[in-house]
């Protein structure tokens, strides 16, 4: 191979930078060193996007290094149509978590910035690898910077919610390995993703490596019942913790039946299809639920990734066109919107340092700038038309309807959901009579908070009235994957 | 035996006879007044052990049986030598200081530590039922007296005490099981045991018996459940550096042990220690995994750490085949690096009046040492099975050769105890990083155990990130007649 290895590129950069900063003296150069480090990976992460080919489902910018031969392990990168937006998003949001760090950590300044891109470096390792090895290494080993940012640099309850994110995962991450392993053994003794998806197993093993696949990837996303990690993740996590976990790590688990489930265990899946339906609408209403209950803003937004989240599953198991486009373009939304209203919650806790919502009232009044961006959030999270989860949640729901009507119906209940509690949530912190006054607690957004928020809004909206060009980068890929699905017991 | 070969068997040993003359080398050199020599006796024991490390490289390669069938140097042999010699070393280097801090600074330890290293060398080489009892013994009696080196301290003799009469049970039970072999076959040489218990096609129901003394004498010499009750009082009794020594050398050894007796020459008797061994090693990963929750000490806690590994370690046997014993070996390997490099982070917390024996104690090291913190955290996570750290890979190979035998469900279990076990190293990672630190750190940091923690640290990191050439190491390693 001639040409540079710039997934290898993209995945080690950050990895670099975090070596760079331990020998930094103060943390303002920190700081900056960390967003410069996070930056560029952006740029290149664009180039990789502007340099895909749309025509084609096969792996692109693909490298391959033998790791373990004797195992069959190398070293395989690579990304489709629908990898390559989630490299996009990871990079993306990962120098706006650097902003959005940038005054809310003060302790230990160097070792938040150091996980924050080891955490980015894994994440974009996980979305590249072609080797279920290599992936699984990736998957894991997000665990420990995740771990200690949420318990180092977390809120007041933060050693109880890393542990239980941590726990959680781990125990789903665990039997996701034993069904690796027995998938390895089935398919030939290799590890190689597209050597697996061709290959044939038995209904009996598809059932159980199936199975084994949902309890990790159901944690990750998380589908009711293991979701209850979440909210105390991100409750505690610091801003940028929150951002990454709803915008990128809860993409894993989705990512993980696109890449896995569906294409290696077609029968199986069709075969669970209904049940999974069924927890992701019952997601999609509890999650609802308990998101209109809430007066902690970032317990409310939480709840709402669930409920969202829900919405991505119901996508991918209506297991048609539409529902799986609309399923891959609302983890990109949700990425996007939701990882915005975190970054938003984290802005106004730094002036007010409190997140109930009945402390707020008529922010738009002595914050007016970030009223109006807050409304647009808000209202792109609700999938209101002309945002970027309208469009998503529309083809989903399309999706699902032409698959199972009653599952559909239900779902609607959930967008109604989602508007009566985020549309309360805006009411009483933006509307009404203005709680804090403006001055030194109080300011609107400064330029290094609008730099943050401007490109999401730009997404909000570029996804929302020309969402063309996103499903044309993933059309050929999904079109590939529901082949593989159908072909199976067609 | 003629002159040829007895030179061939002298050359065989040369690395067992170089560590022996080495420690009564050191015997003399000792009987000079200690204090204040503590240096000069590592250096020379530093020395024997890199002569005999020279002597065991120079030696592999080809298969050298000596002594008349007792004794072998293959592959299998030089991979377990490699192993301890290392451990070895590593004791050698974080003991000094530590010798000083506990008011112990006597020759006879690093005498004693080159016997025990030597009874070790010969339970890698041991083909004979009798030669391999002979260096389980030299092993055995010298990590006795080790255990118990801190005379003045009633801890340390009750775990002497209390390891000298349970081992001197077992060690019996063992012979016994030796003797009844004998009987069966009439030979206690492992190449002829597979073909002798065949003879007639069927096996004597005696052997069940014998099978299962076998086992239990060997099951205690690397802590497993039912017979793992010794390992946390006398882990927590012995000096530190002895602890660090026993978890991770004569229990590499003892594996190296069963792996010679187990698959191999008791192959026919499978059905009867299969089931066994697989009873014993969940029970052991089972009850390492929850007691080790609850405890406050940190010995005591890495104690039943190392029951819970050991109880991974078996799966590998159960496992058996080329790959599982290529698993264990492996496994073995790189316990020893992230084992070691946890307690040399132990040993370093013991200065002056403090003896940092408490879990509580590592509360808020990150601040104060991140570098150090940092690389304790490898060794936790490693311990734990997270990649990218050995750890995972060592798991990882084990549970492969378990799924591709089939015992699917073994491995379920397996994984499960392993993440209930992640909890209690993850709250050394909470203590170290998540908490203000409630006194000033004042660490026993002396050169030589830096360097200890850095080649554990390279080590740990190092094997995870590129298993590949230990991998094909341990696979080469393993004895043939294993299919």
């Amino acid at each position: 191979m001639t040409e540079i290895p710039i997934l290898s590129l993209i995945i080690f950069l950050p990895v670099i930078g975090a070596a760079v900063l331990p020998f930094l003296r103060s943390d303002d150069r920190v700081r900056w060193v960390a967003l410069a480090f996070a930056v560029a990976d952006f740029l290149l992460a664009t180039r990789l996007l502007l340099d895909f080919d749309t025509a084609t489902y096969a792996m692109q910018f693909r490298e391959t290094v033998s790791w373990v031969p004797s195992l069959g392990i190398s070293y395989a990168l690579g990304v489709d149509g629908i990898s390559v937006l989630f490299v996009f998003l990871t990079t993306l949001l990962g120098w706006i978590c650097v902003l959005a760090s940038w005054r809310s950590i003060t302790r230990r300044v160097a070792q938040f910035m150091i996980s924050l891109l080891v955490m980015q470096a894994l994440m974009l390792g996980v979305f590249c690898a072609l080797d279920l090895f290599l992936f699984y290494f990736f998957w894991e080993a997000m665990l420990i910077p995740m771990y200690l940012i949420i318990g180092v640099w977390g809120g007041d309850n933060r050693v109880y919610a890393a542990f239980k994110f941590f726990l959680y995962t781990l125990v789903g991450s665990v039997l996701f390995l034993v069904g690796i392993l027995v998938l390895y053994f089935q398919g030939g003794e290799t590890f190689d993703i597209l050597a697996l998806m061709e290959g044939d197993y038995s209904f009996v093993v598809q059932v159980w490596v199936f199975l084994a696949f949902l309890v990790a990837f159901a944690v990750k996303v998380p589908m009711v019942p293991v979701h209850t990690w979440l909210p105390d993740a991100h409750v505690e996590a610091p801003t940028a913790g929150s951002i990454i976990l709803a915008g990128v790590l809860l993409k894993m688990g989705a990512y993980g039946f696109l890449r896995f489930s569906l294409p290696m265990l077609p029968e199986a899946s069709a075969y669970f299809a209904l049940p999974v339906l069924a927890l992701s609408v019952v997601a999609i209403i509890y999650g609802g639920f308990l998101a209109l209950a809430q007066d902690d803003l970032k317990k409310l937004v939480a709840y709402s990734s669930i409920s969202h989240m829900g919405f991505v599953t119901l996508g991918l198991f209506a297991l048609n066109p539409r529902g799986l486009e609309g399923s891959i373009l609302q983890m990109f939304n949700h990425g996007i919107s939701t990882g915005a209203l975190f970054l938003f919650v984290g802005l106004i806790y730094e002036r007010t340092h409190t997140r109930r919502i009945s402390d707020y009232g008529g922010l738009m009044k002595v914050a007016p700038v970030y009223g109006v961006l807050l409304a647009v959030f808000t209202l792109s999270s609700l999938a209101v038309p002309g945002t970027n989860a309208f469009v998503g949640e529309l083809l989903i729901l399309t999706g699902t309807f032409s698959t199972n009507m009653t599952v559909g119906a239900f779902a609607v209940v959930g967008a109604v959901l989602s508007a009566a509690y985020l549309l309360g949530m805006f009411r009483k912190v933006a509307l009404g009579p203005a709680v804090h006054e403006k001055g030194e607690a109080m300011w609107d957004m400064d330029g290094r908070e609008l730099i943050a928020a401007l490109p999401l809004v730009v997404f909000v909206f570029w996804v929302g009235f020309y969402p063309q060009p996103f499903l044309d980068v993933m059309h050929v890929s999904v079109e590939h994957l529901l082949d593989q699905v159908h072909g199976a017991y067609r | 035996m003629n002159t040829d070969m007895i030179v061939a068997s002298i050359v065989a040993s040369l690395p067992e006879i170089i560590v022996i003359s080495g420690a009564c080398l050191l015997l003399l050199v000792s009987l000079i007044p200690a204090r204040g020599r503590m240096v000069l006796f590592a250096g020379i024991s530093l020395a024997v052990v890199a002569a005999a490390a020279v002597a065991t490289y120079v030696l592999a390669g080809p298969v050298r049986p000596a002594y008349g069938g007792m004794f072998v140097v293959d592959g299998f042999a030089v991979f377990f030598k490699a192993v301890v010699l290392m451990v070895t070393a590593l004791v050698i280097l974080i003991s000094p200081k530590y010798l000083e801090e506990e008011g112990i600074e006597r020759g006879e330890y690093f005498v004693l530590l080159l016997f025990a290293l030597a009874g070790m060398m010969i339970m890698a080489s041991a083909i004979n039922l009798v030669s391999i009892y002979l260096g389980l013994e030299l092993m055995a009696l010298s990590v006795y007296v080790l255990a118990g080196f801190m005379r003045h301290d009633s801890r340390s003799n009750e775990a002497a005490l209390k390891y000298v009469i349970l081992g001197a049970v077992s060690s019996a039970i063992f012979l016994y099981g030796v003797s009844l072999i004998y009987g069966l076959t009439g030979t206690t040489q492992l190449g002829e045991l597979a073909a002798a218990l065949n003879r007639g096609g069927h096996l004597d129901p005696m052997l069940v018996l014998t099978t299962v003394f076998l086992v239990t004498g060997l099951v205690f010499k690397v802590g497993a459940v039912p017979l793992h009750m010794w390992v946390p009082d006398v882990y927590e009794g012995a000096p530190t550096t002895i602890t660090t020594f026993m978890s991770a050398g004569p229990k590499a050894a003892a594996f190296a042990i069963i792996l010679r007796i187990f698959p191999d020459a008791l192959t026919v008797a499978a059905d009867i220690w299969v089931p066994v061994v697989t009873v014993i090693a969940v029970l052991t990963l089972a009850l390492g995994s929850f007691v080790a929750l609850v405890q406050t000490n940190i010995k005591r806690m890495l104690a039943y750490s190392s029951i819970a590994h050991a109880g991974f370690a078996l799966l590998g046997l159960v496992a058996g085949g080329h790959d599982g014993i290529a698993g264990v070996m492996l496994y073995l390997l790189i316990y020893a690096f992230m084992n070691l490099g946890i307690f040399g982070a132990v040993v370093m917390m013991r200065k002056g009046d403090f003896s940092g024996e408490n879990i509580e104690d590592y509360t808020g090291l990150a601040k104060s040492h991140p570098g150090l913190a940092l690389l304790m955290l490898i060794f936790l996570f490693s311990l734990a099975g997270i990649p990218p750290t050995a750890g995972f890979f060592a798991k990882f190979y084990i549970l492969a050769a378990l799924v591709a035998q089939g015992f699917v469900a073994l491995a379920v279990i397996a994984v499960l105890l392993s993440a209930v076990a992640a909890y209690f190293y993850l709250r050394i990672v909470m203590l170290m990083y998540m908490k203000e630190p409630a006194r000033s750190f004042d660490l026993a940091l002396t050169p030589s155990l830096r360097l200890a923690l850095a080649v554990t640290g390279l080590g740990t990191v190092g094997i995870g990130l590129l298993p590949a050439w230990f991998l094909d190491m341990a696979r080469g390693a393993v004895f043939p007649g294993i299919g």
